[in-house]
């Protein structure tokens, strides 16, 4: 079955976000006073074959730990959905 | 001195520090395809160059830390012989675990290609043997992700080991955070490992090794290598 894995990748709580701090700075400039943080990461989609979703899973942590993330200054979180043909 | 330079799709001073090493010590460097599985046979010295391996994508160095090459790379490290990364190669020595940290966006959101101080903090090394500690070398930088990072608790850890080789500095030597061009922490421009024979540093010395290029503070660091590495093989 063929599964996409949906996975984001921002910094870690306590690591400096140079870009999330400029992009809160300009929001805060154009009028958005009620914003307090914000944090710029990326988005990741594997398109991916696996028996059921568990494996989809686990096989896309595998990719985060070997390749995808750095965790020693990014978090990670990924949504399994299945492909419908 | 036997040295491999290692070539990734994207490194782009691979040639600089071929040319730096034949201009500083006489002798050839030889250039090593990151799809090899082995070093030529009696390297003694693996650089890994500048650049912008696999175009930086997804993260600084990522995807070079994969590469075949790589795991050569790890056992030269780990027979105690010099691997040396340089800014890009600095940061794939990062994320290939032999170098701990991480280099992030500098601080000032921008690339920064200029000439920059930096300490010598360490002159036991052998990379930095015919330095004097404390001399303050003028050499290039030219980067987008240079501000060293490290967990508050590893990076006591590091300073307390004495693992730092280069720190920012004015050109008088003096170490504070308004001299650092990236925002790294605690000014750190270069680490080794724990044993001393691998060094990441975000200056270039192969920008620094000629008059002509308006610097000639990184030759030193060429000829202390070729010089440690004699004295290995005298031994």
């Amino acid at each position: 079955m063929n599964y996409l894995a949906k996975i984001l990748v921002f910094p870690r709580e306590g690591v400096l976000d140079t870009q999330g701090k400029a992009v809160g700075k300009a929001l805060g400039r154009i009028g958005f006073s009620s914003v307090k943080d914000v944090k710029i990461g990326k988005y990741i989609q594997v398109n991916l074959e696996a028996k059921d979703e568990k494996e989809a899973e686990t096989a896309a942590e595998e990719m985060c730990r070997e390749l995808l993330v750095n965790d020693l200054v990014e978090d990670h979180s990924i949504r399994i959905e299945r492909i419908v043909l | 001195m036997n040295t491999s330079v290692i070539v990734f799709p994207g490194s782009n001073c691979d040639l600089d520090v071929v040319h730096a090493i034949s201009s500083a010590l006489g002798t050839q460097a030889d250039l090593v395809w990151h799809d090899d599985n082995e070093l030529p046979q009696g390297t003694e010295l693996v650089v890994l160059p500048g650049g912008f391996s696999y175009g930086d994508y997804l993260r600084c160095g990522a995807m070079a830390a994969k590469s075949p090459i790589i795991r050569a790379v790890i056992e030269h490290a780990g027979s105690g012989l010099p691997v040396l990364g340089i800014c890009n190669g600095f940061q794939v020595l990062t994320e290939t675990g032999l170098l701990p940290g991480a280099l992030l966006a500098n601080r000032t959101l921008s690339f920064i290609c200029d000439f920059c101080h930096v300490r010598v903090e360490r002159n036991d090394t052998p990379f930095t043997s015919l330095y004097r500690k404390g001399q303050v070398l003028r050499i290039p930088i030219a980067h987008y992700e240079g501000m060293y990072f490290l967990p508050g608790d590893e990076l006591a850890k590091i300073e307390t080991a004495n693992r730092i080789v280069f720190r920012y500095c004015s050109p008088e030597g003096e170490v504070d955070d308004s001299f650092s061009p990236n925002g790294a922490l605690n000014c750190i421009a270069g680490i080794t490992n724990e044993a001393g024979n691998v060094l990441g540093m975000m200056p270039h010395p192969e920008r620094a090794s000629e008059s002509i290029l308006g610097s000639v503070d990184g030759l030193p660091l060429w000829q202390s290598l070729s010089r440690w590495l004699e004295g290995r093989n005298r031994s």
